[in-house]
């Protein structure tokens, strides 16, 4: 029951701030709304014991992605900020389109048979993933330290452009 | 799960409603005397020439990607390291080669220059 309290008050932070977000004129307030509805989300999956994947969703969307679209507002050329979200402008067709979505998404939903695992909620699901991905899924784990180089490497190169030096 | 995670949503509500109280109490107990040169925007003390808002150069763009590069190996070594005492020396030397691979990214962008300030 309380669950069901708490995921109701989270839903309507996401919902509310996602709104705002996409209401805003402001880009900078766009991205300020961004990173509470990503906090709201965080909350989502802590009601559903996935302490993990909440801790990432903080970690990687609230800090990092947000830092992005600020940096992103920062650099681009514009006359005044209070005015910079253009796409603002577009509210009945991206009204239509998000009903559309709605739709299907709603149909998907109530459509497909809901299987429920048999397992019990495991308590600290952080040390599970540790132990999975340290013994069985070593190649993959290092793979991803490779995936984390050539995107760091890719970045830098398109930002600061290959060197001729022959 | 409220158990668990009450002390950390009562942290929340603590931090969103503590910079409002630090506002309230200033705007009760501090001296009122504006002036014009109170409201103009803030930079280093001098003023403001033209619209504040301009464009960076995209350099700085270049901490956000390395900042985010880093972020996301964060949440590799926030596992292992939960698990550090049980899992031994095996995961140890893994997490070794992991942060040597990024080593080789963080010895790029230095020998690059996204690292310098300009």
């Amino acid at each position: 029951m309380s669950q069901a309290i708490v995921f109701g008050v989270l839903a309507a932070i996401v919902l509310g701030f996602g709104l705002a977000m996409v209401l805003s004129k402001n880009l900078v307030h766009s991205a300020i709304y961004m990173a509470v509805t990503f906090i709201g989300v965080a909350g989502i999956y802590l009601n559903l014991s996935a302490g993990f994947l909440a801790a990432m969703q903080i970690l990687v969307y609230v800090g990092a992605i947000s830092v992005l679209m600020v940096f992103g507002v920062m650099l681009t050329r514009r006359g005044d900020i209070a005015a910079s979200n253009i796409f603002n402008r577009y509210k009945l067709t991206g009204g239509l389109m998000a009903l559309a979505l709605f739709v299907i998404l709603g149909r998907l939903i109530f459509t497909s048979s809901w299987n429920l695992s048999s397992f019990a909620v495991p308590e600290d699901t952080v040390s599970l993933i540790a132990d999975l991905m340290m013994t069985d899924f070593v190649i993959p784990f290092e793979t991803a330290a490779l995936l984390l180089l050539v995107a760091l490497v890719g970045a830098i190169m398109v930002a600061k452009g290959v060197k001729n030096t022959r | 799960m409220l158990q668990q995670y009450g002390g950390l949503g009562v942290y929340l509500i603590l931090s969103i409603i503590f910079p409002f109280v630090i506002v309230i109490v200033a705007l009760i107990l501090g001296p009122k005397r504006p002036n014009p040169g109170k409201l103009t925007t803030y930079e280093c003390g001098l003023d403001t020439q033209g619209p504040t808002w301009v464009q960076f150069k995209i350099n700085y763009f270049l901490y956000a990607l390395i900042f985010v590069v880093f972020d996301v190996e964060t949440v590799f070594l926030y596992p292992w390291a939960v698990r550090f005492q049980a899992l031994g020396t095996f995961a140890f030397i893994e997490m070794l080669i992991f942060i040597a691979i990024l080593v080789i990214g963080l010895w790029y962008a230095w020998k690059e220059g996204a690292l310098e300030w300009m």
